[in-house]
């Protein structure tokens, strides 16, 4: 195991393209994920694609990553390792893995090179009693319905009407749950009119400018106290209203999962559009450490079709690296995944991560700056 | 709260049905489903306290990144919940704070 020429951590959409455009070039790579099954995020996402990948958009996410994974476990140059969590990286260049099944062993290896590609964890709001069992993230609600089938609870409140919180709304639904509301802070909903459209039909009021004032209950959520905002974002006093929900549930964003590559010396630069603390790259995925590379949610919240092209511009870049693979082969499946990133792009749901990316583009820049006005 | 039997769009492989202890009480699971998952189908949602103010806990994100669904699983604390599988005869308990360590093979439950 100690010559390991890439190592992947994160078995999603953008680790699976990654470890396959390795393989592709010849590169032989150990894919490392936490979970008993591949897929990431996709295993959970019933619902049929939005986004405009050649032959993406209109199938379920579930199907997509059934079909990245299959090719990953049936490819002779990936090595798999499920139930395996990398939880350091060490000066020196090792990668601690901690395996929990079928034995409970630790690994070092040392790879050449590693792409990370660990994904995003669910934001927390604040507000009196976001503590109580009951409160969760809308990632942990659809694991707890798609992947174990379990119903997350009776009554539910939705916090947040971007994509995520109409699509788990929907499923919530097609479950069995009632969900008493959607409530958004802002004055017009956040997602696609067609998920809003849907949940509407079924009944589910989307209450813009509210929020949550407190989760109610002693040892879990009974209920949930809401209120209508002004311009300030202030509760107006008088329109507070409970509501009767043994669920509270998080859609109010993501934020890419840095520890590791924070440890492994990548430099974090804080990009609000791209969902806050990421790890500072190029175009190519590149980090401030040649050999460590990036991609998918975690360089930057955005989509699993944009995740799945960074993956492959990842793994270009460890090649080149490496020294692997044909220069011009390299060169033009480059160009061709740039060109297809700029095509998903296009969407008016792109222009805030286009001008994170443009922040990043400029972040050394800005750091210099303000370390000119520091010194100055 | 209950297991959805049919669903529209998915097919649930549950794995076998097996008894695990949930505070010395058997409690039904099955192997393809994660403690925080079983504990959840069966009504519970108070995986444990916090530290200094004893708050309840249950679980938040599901997929081993916040910390709140630790347990103690055979005498070992600071076991994510929603990351370990129900294997029988497990004994799950409530973690009341920080716990102490158990050395390998020093269980004390
Ligand atoms: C409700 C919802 C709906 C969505 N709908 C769409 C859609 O319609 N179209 C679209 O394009 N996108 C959609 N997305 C977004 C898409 O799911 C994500 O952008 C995508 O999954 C990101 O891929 P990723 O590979 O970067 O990360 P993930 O899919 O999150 O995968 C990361 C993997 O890394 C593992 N991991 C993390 N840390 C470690 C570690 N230390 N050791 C080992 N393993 C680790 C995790 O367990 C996980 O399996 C949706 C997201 C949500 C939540
Ligand atoms: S619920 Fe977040 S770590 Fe288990």
């Amino acid at each position: 195991m100690n010559k390991v020429e890439l190592a992947i951590v994160g078995g999603g959409p953008a680790g699976l393209s990654a470890a396959l455009m390795a393989s592709k070039l010849g590169i032989k790579s150990v894919l490392v994920d936490e979970n008993r099954r591949l897929g990431g995020q996709l295993v959970k996402q019933t619902h049929k694609f939005f986004g405009s990948y050649e032959h993406m958009a209109g199938v379920r996410g579930i199907a997509i990553g059934r079909q990245l994974s299959e090719k990953v476990m049936a490819d002779p140059n990936i090595t798999v390792m499920l139930s395996t969590t990398a939880v350091g990286y060490y000066e020196d260049g090792t990668l601690a893995l901690y395996q929990r099944e079928p034995e409970e062993k630790l690994i070092d290896i040392k790879p050449q090179t590693v792409i990370f590609a660990t994904g995003a964890r669910e934001n927390m709001l604040a507000f009196p009693g976001n503590d109580l069992p009951g409160v969760y993230g809308a990632g942990a609600v659809q694991t707890l319905m798609n992947v174990y089938g379990v119903l997350p609870g009776e009554k539910v409140l939705m916090i947040g009407s971007g994509n995520i919180g109409l699509i788990v709304t929907y499923q919530l639904l097609q479950a069995g749950s009632k969900v008493e509301a959607i409530v958004e802070i802002l004055p017009k909903i956040g997602g696609y009119i067609v998920h809003a459209s849907k949940v509407r039909r079924y009944g589910v009021p989307i209450l813009t400018r509210h929020t949550i004032i407190e989760a109610v209950g002693d040892d879990r959520v009974e209920g949930a106290v809401i209120a209508q905002v002004d311009e300030k974002f202030k509760p107006i006093p008088g329109t507070e209203r409970e509501v009767d929900v043994d669920v509270i549930c998080l859609a109010v964003g993501l934020a890419p999962i840095v520890n590791l590559v924070w440890q492994a010396g990548v430099e974090i630069a804080y990009i609000p559009e791209l969902g806050g603390h990421i790890p500072w790259h190029d175009e190519e995925m590149r980090t401030n450490v040649p050999h460590i590379f990036v991609a998918g949610d975690l360089a930057g919240i955005e989509e699993a079709t944009t995740a799945m092209i960074e993956g492959e511009l990842a793994a270009l870049s460890a090649a080149e690296f490496l020294g692997r693979g044909d220069r011009a082969e390299i060169e033009s499946i480059r160009e061709d995944a740039h060109r297809r990133l700029e095509e998903l792009r296009l969407t008016v749901f792109s222009e805030k991560v286009k001008a994170g990316i443009k922040k990043l583009q400029n972040w050394k820049e800005l750091l210099k700056q303000r370390a000119g006005n520091l010194r100055g | 709260m209950k297991r959805l039997d049919d669903h529209p769009i998915l097919d649930f492989d549950r794995g076998e049905k097996v008894i695990f202890y949930f505070e010395g009480k058997p409690i039904e699971g099955y192997t393809n489903e994660t403690i925080a998952a079983a504990l959840h189908a069966a009504g519970i949602k108070v995986f444990g306290y916090s530290p200094r103010k004893h708050r309840p806990r249950g679980f938040f994100c599901a997929i081993g990144k916040c910390s709140s669904c630790l347990m103690v699983v055979d005498g070992r604390p600071n076991v994510r919940t929603c990351m370990e599988f129900v294997r029988p005869g497990i004994h799950v308990r409530r973690q009341r704070g920080l716990e102490p360590i158990v050395k390998k093979g020093e269980n004390d439950e």
